[in-house]
């Protein structure tokens, strides 16, 4: 471990702009701008950007990208057919423990886009690797892309006012989960808060001004603090939080991300996983509580089927209470106890799902 | 650096005093403390009328990032309450020494507030740190 924490080649628009930073996993990368919850509304109500450039960018070429990439990943690339289609996957261990989860975008069948967290940039570069023997292809990292996240309703309106004219009709009707590159820019149709927008791979040396120009456009910076209450009101998983890899995907609200067909297809994981299917105990579900306090992670709860834990729990901007996530064994009721501050709490267990659009998920 | 106005006292567990001239003594968060914990969702205030000793924990300050607990630094009775914070915990945020105030207390004993840290034994306790 460095000492000296990275920086994204953001860090000096974000010291202007008077950024609170803390030490990301190694990276040292803003928390707020002053308010966190300013800054979430923001994104839930206009529009919001999130400097991503810590996020580790990895291209897949070569005659075999696709076969490596059936094996490698959970999800079945096999599914993706249309250039610029993207698919979200978790890439597991032998155990069936989630290695880390990914985007992953299909420009051709020997040509790939992978985004990967930060947070495991190492540990994943050395499991692409690892997995890697034997497949004829090509694992190029790219580390002269700054990404920046524009999200909200009005994100893409917004974005759309740098954007060239070609770049303009490139993105013209694209549906969501898709990435196209057009001039200097990848654009894709991708985020993690729950609501429209862009996440933009820009060259490292163009990302300072156009940063500056998102800014121009009335875009609010958003931070470290807003990001992790959006994803969890969206119900995204937190890598290291709500799953990591003692974790089976499918105790973590990810099984949807599992293609089990077709079964002769062979992938890293998939007997454990199939045999966590058989036999596996626990699953994630949402929680809410609506009087006062905040759930926070790491917090015990109790269901049913026994003890649990919460492993993401914040007060949310949108619905002004607090809601979590938590690993519980099953079987599950409709209330679980929460230990707050000395005293045990019923709250409500839900779907983890709570905001998308701007909008109450209704339960 | 965070403002420490001159004017008032403070307790090392970062409550700031500011006497009232009258027996009475208005008690917030310091704008360090706010800082350390961002923005403020709920903000427990004790009740009018209760009886509490120096270093008793009587408020709770719940920030997106974590619960605190708010201590009494002199004795006396709550006779006042800030009631805004029902509705609007962020004036601990934006402002720790005016509308942001949490509670006031009749002192038993004025003796205590003399003990508190100034503003420059404040700073530098917050230097420690």
């Amino acid at each position: 471990m460095s000492t000296t924490p990275s920086k994204t080649v953001l860090h000096p628009k974000h010291l202007e702009a008077g950024a609170k930073m803390v030490d990301f996993h190694g990276w040292e990368m803003p928390i707020n701008y002053g308010s966190q919850i300013e800054e979430h509304h923001a994104v839930r109500r206009d529009a919001g950007m999130f400097d991503v450039s810590h996020m580790t960018i990895v291209d897949i070429k070569g005659p075999q990208a696709k076969a490596y990439l059936r094996y490698l990943l959970a999800n079945d690339v096999d599914k993706l057919k249309v250039k610029g289609k993207a698919l979200y996957s978790g890439m597991l261990n032998e155990q069936g423990g989630v290695v880390d989860d990914l985007i992953c975008y299909y420009f051709a069948d020997d040509d790939y886009r992978l985004v990967v967290n930060s947070a495991t940039r190492e540990k994943d570069i050395n499991w692409l690797n690892k997995v890697a023997e034997g497949f004829d292809m090509q694992i190029i990292e790219q580390s002269d892309l700054a990404m920046i996240a524009v999200q909200g309703p009005n994100a893409k309106e917004k974005a759309a006012t740098l954007f060239s004219d070609e770049q303009k009709a490139a993105v013209e009707g694209m549906k969501p989960f898709f990435g196209v590159f057009s001039g200097d820019l990848f654009i894709a149709t991708t985020g993690y808060t729950g609501e429209a927008g862009y996440e933009i791979m820009v060259p490292a040396g163009d990302a300072g001004a156009f940063w500056q120009k998102l800014l121009d456009a009335g875009v609010q910076p958003c931070g470290l603090g807003a990001r992790d209450t959006l994803r969890l009101e969206a119900g995204m998983n937190l890598y290291g939080q709500d799953m990591d890899e003692n974790i089976s995907p499918l105790a973590a609200n990810m099984g949807w991300t599992i293609s089990w067909l077709p079964e002769e297809r062979e992938f890293m994981g998939r007997t454990a996983v199939e045999e966590y299917n058989r036999s596996g105990k626990e699953k994630l579900v949402g929680l809410v509580m609506e009087e006062k306090g905040v759930l926070r992670t790491g917090q015990k709860i109790k269901v049913e089927g026994g003890d649990g834990v919460i492993t993401s729990g914040s007060f949310s901007p949108t619905l002004g209470h607090s809601i979590a996530m938590a690993r519980v064994p099953t079987p599950v009721g409709a209330s679980a106890e929460v230990e707050m501050r000395k005293k045990w709490v019923t709250v409500k267990v839900v779907k983890p799902s709570f905001v998308r659009n701007g909008k109450k998920v209704e339960h | 650096m965070s403002n420490i106005p001159s004017e008032l006292r403070y307790a090392a567990s970062h409550e700031w005093v500011r006497p009232e001239g009258d027996g009475t003594y208005t008690v917030g968060i310091s704008e360090h403390a706010q800082e350390l914990l961002g923005d403020m969702v709920f903000v427990e205030v004790p009740d009018v009328g209760d009886t509490v000793a120096a270093g008793d924990d009587v408020a709770v300050a719940e920030s997106v990032k974590a619960a605190s607990d708010v201590y009494a630094p002199i004795g006396g009775e709550v006779v006042a309450v800030n009631e805004e914070l029902e509705d609007s915990p962020e004036l601990v945020n934006s402002d720790p020494y005016g509308d942001g105030w949490l509670f006031r207390i009749k002192a038993d004993d004025d003796g205590e507030f003399n003990e508190l840290l100034d503003a420059e034994a404040y700073e530098n306790s917050i230097d420690e740190e």
